[in-house]
């Protein structure tokens, strides 16, 4: 080694040395090299990852897989695309870029700087908040992991994987924020995050719909569409909070979860095209028989996960909800665009609910509905898919309609938790509503009918008889490339 | 005018003036240092081993505007002067062996806390006042109990509501018995409030009067005279004015016979505090306190000694009020009162102690082989009840662990008053990577010296239902501790290495700031007192949380309360509901 003249030979390093270069391993734009406490929580908290990674990830064996990486945050070229091993995936730390004179936008505290550091006062609130976020990213991918293996094809595996690769670096996201500001309480709950697992009897996660298992595509499909959908309009609301290492965080997180909405939206519309391609040429019902997905059971599917992705938006009058948006925790969705005072202390709004058989309304505190703002506008934006889905069924000349079920339909939280009502919002008796529920929701029948369709289709450019191909590949690739490269054992 | 009328109020004669303001008065900054030839309403006479202290209230000698003391009524200046009385005949006589407590007016011992002085106070100032009167009555018993200094009462007068109190805090009560003269407790019948200085308690508790005539004592506004006040206990003995003085000597002098302390040593003079107080910036010699009114918190630090202890008894005298232990209590003493009287928005203390462990164990140890010289027992006993002042403080109470500070011996009982211990694991690497870790010791004195008033240890109260692990935080005596170990045996709250360390305290502390005052003192109140109950928890406890309670009822302070409407010709208007 060549020693500088005028400087000198290097110091020697002092103190216990890293084995691993993280800030060579890990992009990031959060100054990874120059930060101990970052250092030390990525030294203590990624072989844990990817122990997990390896236990409950994807299960079906593959060499590489042709995926997206996060490696800035600028307008132009925030990510790359490459064939990499899974397990070697440089799952990433980005906030969106910093504004310094970033002002809070709502609350009690609008108008004063944001926090660079989590206040004491809100110090168990904001954990709290990060926590179940955190514990949905990891637990999708653990309801998917074993997908990969009835892929109806190359292109929508590769989807799966991109999926399920940046959830766990939306876990990251989180977990550097528990790690960065939360001290040991903070590194205490990021390890719980790997140690609860979907659909474990003994730690589950936190939320219901994420324990759910995730048993065919379509479900995958609606899950990406609805209760990702769910994830995006938190984020938006954290997007919005006053403590600004969050608000970037979840604002760079937004942008990744477009893809997981892409990967929604076509793969139900392509699902309706080809049993709106059957249904055409049969001149009336498609069934399974005929390799495809009848369209009732689509809509019996979308019943099911729109109202249990319902449910996560909590209940719609929320004590909780009101203080984190006064305290500046949690703002609503596109806050700054919204044209009030933005504190709400007068505000009220009309709430529906149950009454005697009927559904009427009341007028509540606008701060104690916070929860139901944000519903509202998840459910004005699933209408937009919704409308999409029944162009292709307009396109192919069908009368028939896909709809969005009623919100009092099928709920287990809130205002309509447990009340008989039906997909159309009449509210029934206890027993109609019992008798018809098989013909609005996914019966143990017709998931089984499901999941006998999903048969692999690993043929590069080759797709499932239920599902149509895409108009176009990933990243100007044509649709028949090689997203994905199998292990050996995999094909077997 | 009745007995009742001409004991409690303070301002006979002056019933053109309505009720009092409780707004108008803006209250002062209130110093706890005082000496004897200041005094306006006390005065110490020595006569061998028998002392005299007499209340004779001056009026005009209120320490807020707007009220007299009429009636040797008191407020919280006369109770300064008390509380530096009781310190200075412990430390400056040590051959007074009985201490007589009497009045300077004619036919009246004390008619109690000034009424318009309440009813016009705040919350705050009742509570803090009360408080205070507290600790001192508790001090008296404690110099009868630990001292060989018995207080007796000679009530040459009439003793109502806090007037009896100080006599029940005395080991002995005379009343003169002139066919008037009474002991009362008319708060609740006059003034719609409790006694708030330990008068229900200690006459049930410690003159173990049977609750239906305390009932009936505490019922009746003019109290009882000298025979039934003998026959339920109430009071020791009653004794014609031909007689009293006699009586009185008589008891003193019995009780001074059963002294242990010495008739020929030399006392030790409580010199003036060197106090510097900038504000925000406090500081006596061995210790300082800086607030941040912003954090809303107190960084107070308790340093110890700069040298090795003096070699024998006769060298501590020698050192008197420079003798570190005692130096450092005096200020650390008045540092709690000056904090706790004017700084009510400074809600969390956060305590470090600095200096040279080894010279604070050899001071430590000094204090246990010498425990048998009075003088040292005098200042052992001072820093136990300086202690106990911090107990029943309502303030969160943090303590920092981390390199160069002193928690050990005496010191440690600092760090085991806190609700929270934070320890630092190693040291700053980015400040002094080279520092010693932090350690902390437990001593001899730590099992048993110190106790709190629940009559435990800090440890056996740390470790309640624990024996277990008393008696293995026991075995750990003389041994440095450092931050794994300290958390082992459960002395520390936390301890986090220096990545860590100042962001977590910093979190806690805007934590603890953002929580309600008001459930932090009763949580802290209720998890500091672990155990038994004792005269003291019940004072503090019980009875403090009471009569917080109803000082905050309309039935006493509303406009239309007892407390406000007493001596304006109505009575109060109750709201009825028992709740």
């Amino acid at each position: 080694m060549s020693i500088d003249a005028r400087t000198g030979p290097a110091p020697s390093p002092t103190g216990p040395l890293s084995q691993i270069d993280y800030s060579e391993r890990i992009p990031n734009n959060v100054n990874l090299n120059g930060d101990r406490r970052l250092q030390r929580a990525l030294e203590g908290w990624q072989p844990k990852f990817l122990d997990w990674w390896r236990q409950l990830g994807p299960s079906l064996p593959t060499k590489d897989v042709y995926l997206r990486t996060a490696v800035a945050v600028g307008r132009d070229g925030w990510a790359h695309f490459e064939h990499v091993p899974m397990e070697e995936y440089r799952w990433g730390i980005f906030l969106a870029e910093a504004d310094p004179d970033r002002v809070i936008s709502f609350g009690k505290h609008r108008g004063e700087p944001a926090w660079q550091e989590v206040p004491g006062e809100h110090r168990a609130d904001l954990m709290r908040l990060i926590v179940v976020q955190g514990d949905t990213e990891p637990a999708s991918v653990e309801q998917q992991r074993v997908l990969g293996s009835t892929a109806p094809s190359i292109y929508d595996m590769r989807n799966l994987f991109q999926v399920n690769v940046e959830e766990g670096r939306h876990l990251w996201a989180m977990v550097y924020l528990l790690h960065a500001y939360f001290g040991r309480e903070g590194r205490d709950e990021a390890e719980q995050l790997l140690k609860r697992n979907s659909g474990d009897l003994d730690s589950p996660r936190i939320l219901g719909a994420f324990n759910e298992a995730t048993t065919d595509w379509l479900q995958f499909f609606m899950f990406t569409y609805f209760t990702d959908r769910d994830g995006k309009f938190q984020l938006g609301t954290l997007k919005e909070s006053a403590f600004d290492p969050l608000a970037r965080t979840c604002e760079f997180m937004l942008k990744e979860e477009a893809h997981h909405m892409f990967v929604g939206t076509t793969g139900v519309q392509r699902t309706v095209e080809r049993t709106a391609e059957v249904m055409k040429e049969n001149g009336g019902a498609a069934a399974f028989e005929q390799g495809v997905i009848p369209l009732t059971v689509i809509q019996k599917y979308l019943n099911f996960q729109f109202s249990v992705s319902m449910d996560l938006f909590g209940s719609e009058r929320s004590t909780n909800a009101g203080n984190y948006y006064s305290s500046g925790l949690k703002g609503r969705w596109m806050e700054t665009r919204r044209k009030d005072d933005h504190e709400l202390l007068e505000d009220t709004r009309e709430m529906s609910f149950v009454e005697d058989g009927k559904i009427a309304t009341t007028t509540v505190p606008m701060l104690s509905a916070l929860n139901l703002d944000l519903r509202d506008e998840y459910v004005a934006d699933c209408a937009n898919g919704v409308r999409r889905w029944n162009q292709a069924l307009e396109d192919a000349g069908l009368e028939e309609r896909l709809l969005l079920p009623h919100e009092g339909f099928n709920r287990k939280v809130g205002v309509y938790a447990g009340q008989p009502v039906s997909p159309e919002g009449e509210v029934l008796d206890a027993e109609t509503h019992a008798a018809r529920i098989d013909s609005w929701l996914p019966s143990e029948q017709d998931r089984k009918a499901v999941a006998d369709l999903m048969v692999p289709q690993y043929e590069l450019g080759k797709f499932a008889s239920w599902i149509a191909p895409p108009s176009s590949g990933i990243n100007d690739q044509p649709v028949e490339f090689d997203y994905v490269h199998l292990a050996e054992e995999g094909l077997a | 005018m009745t007995i009742t009328d001409s004991t409690l109020s303070d301002h006979a004669g002056r019933e053109d003036q309505g009720p009092a303001d409780q707004v108008a008065v803006s209250l002062p900054v209130v110093t706890f240092a005082i000496s004897p030839e200041r005094y306006r309403h006390w005065s110490l006479e020595v006569d061998g081993e028998i002392a005299t202290a007499t209340l004779r209230v001056d009026e005009q000698g209120g320490l807020v505007p707007g009220y007299e003391l009429k009636m040797n009524s008191y407020d919280l200046g006369v109770d300064i002067e008390l509380y530096d009385l009781v310190q200075r005949v412990r430390f400056e006589h040590p051959g007074v062996k009985a201490v007589v407590m009497t009045g300077g007016l004619d036919r009246m011992f004390c008619a109690g806390a000034n009424i318009r002085m309440l009813a016009q106070s705040t919350h705050g100032w009742k509570v803090n006042f009360c408080k205070f009167t507290n600790e001192t009555r508790n001090g008296i018993e404690d110099a009868t109990a630990h001292s060989g200094q018995t207080w007796v009462a000679a009530l040459n007068g009439t003793a109502a509501g806090g007037g009896y109190e100080l006599a029940l805090a005395c080991d002995q009560i005379v009343l003169i018995d002139d066919g008037s003269s009474t002991v009362s407790l008319p708060e609740v019948p006059l003034l719609g409030v409790l006694p708030g200085t330990g008068g229900l308690t200690r006459v049930v508790d410690k003159r173990f009067v049977r609750k239906d005539r305390a009932d009936l004592f505490a019922t009746k506004s003019e109290g009882y005279r000298g025979a039934t006040a003998v026959e339920w206990g109430l009071v020791d003995a009653t004794v014609p004015r031909n007689a009293f003085a006699d009586e009185v000597r008589r008891r003193a002098s019995e009780a001074a016979a059963r002294s242990t302390r010495p008739s020929d040593a030399e006392g030790v003079t409580l010199t003036a505090l060197d106090r510097r107080d900038g504000g925000d910036r406090i500081t006596y010699p061995h210790v300082s306190a800086t607030i941040d009114r912003v954090r809303r918190v107190a960084e107070i630090t308790v340093s110890g000694p700069d040298a090795p202890p003096p070699a024998d008894a006769a060298g501590v005298l020698a050192q008197g009020a420079a003798y570190w232990p005692l130096a450092m209590t005096r200020a650390l003493d008045d540092l709690i009162l000056h904090l706790r009287t004017n700084e009510l928005d400074i809600g969390t203390w956060v305590l470090r102690t600095s200096g040279v462990q080894e010279l604070v164990l050899a001071h430590d140890a000094q204090l246990t082989e010498l425990a048998d010289d009075w003088f040292v027992r005098e200042v052992t006993l001072y820093y136990k009840r300086t202690l106990k002042r911090l107990d029943v403080t309502s303030r969160s109470l943090v303590a920092v662990i981390d390199p160069g500070t002193a928690f050990v011996g005496l010191l440690l009982e600092l760090a085991l008053a806190a609700d929270r211990q934070y320890m630092l694991d190693g040291v700053y690497e980015d400040v002094d990577p080279d520092a010693a870790p932090a350690t902390i010791r437990i001593t001899p004195s730590n099992l048993g010296a110190y106790p709190m008033g629940n009559g435990l240890t800090r440890l056996a109260s740390r470790f309640w239902g624990h024996p277990d692990q008393l008696a293995a935080a026991g075995a750990r005596v003389g041994s440095d501790l450092d931050a794994a170990t300290a958390t082992d045996a459960g002395l520390v709250t936390l301890a986090l290495d220096d990545i860590d360390f100042e962001d977590e305290l910093r979190i806690v502390l805007e934590e603890r700031a953002s929580l309600s005052p008001d459930a932090l003192t009763g949580m802290e109140a209720n998890h500091r007192f672990v155990g038994p109950e004792t005269l003291e928890t019940k004072i503090f406890g019980r009875l403090t949380a009471w009569q917080n309670w109803i000082f905050l009822r309309p039935n006493a302070a509303g406009p239309d309360g007892a407390l406000r409407r007493y001596g304006s010709g109505q009575k109060g208007d109750y709201d009825l509901k028992r709740v």
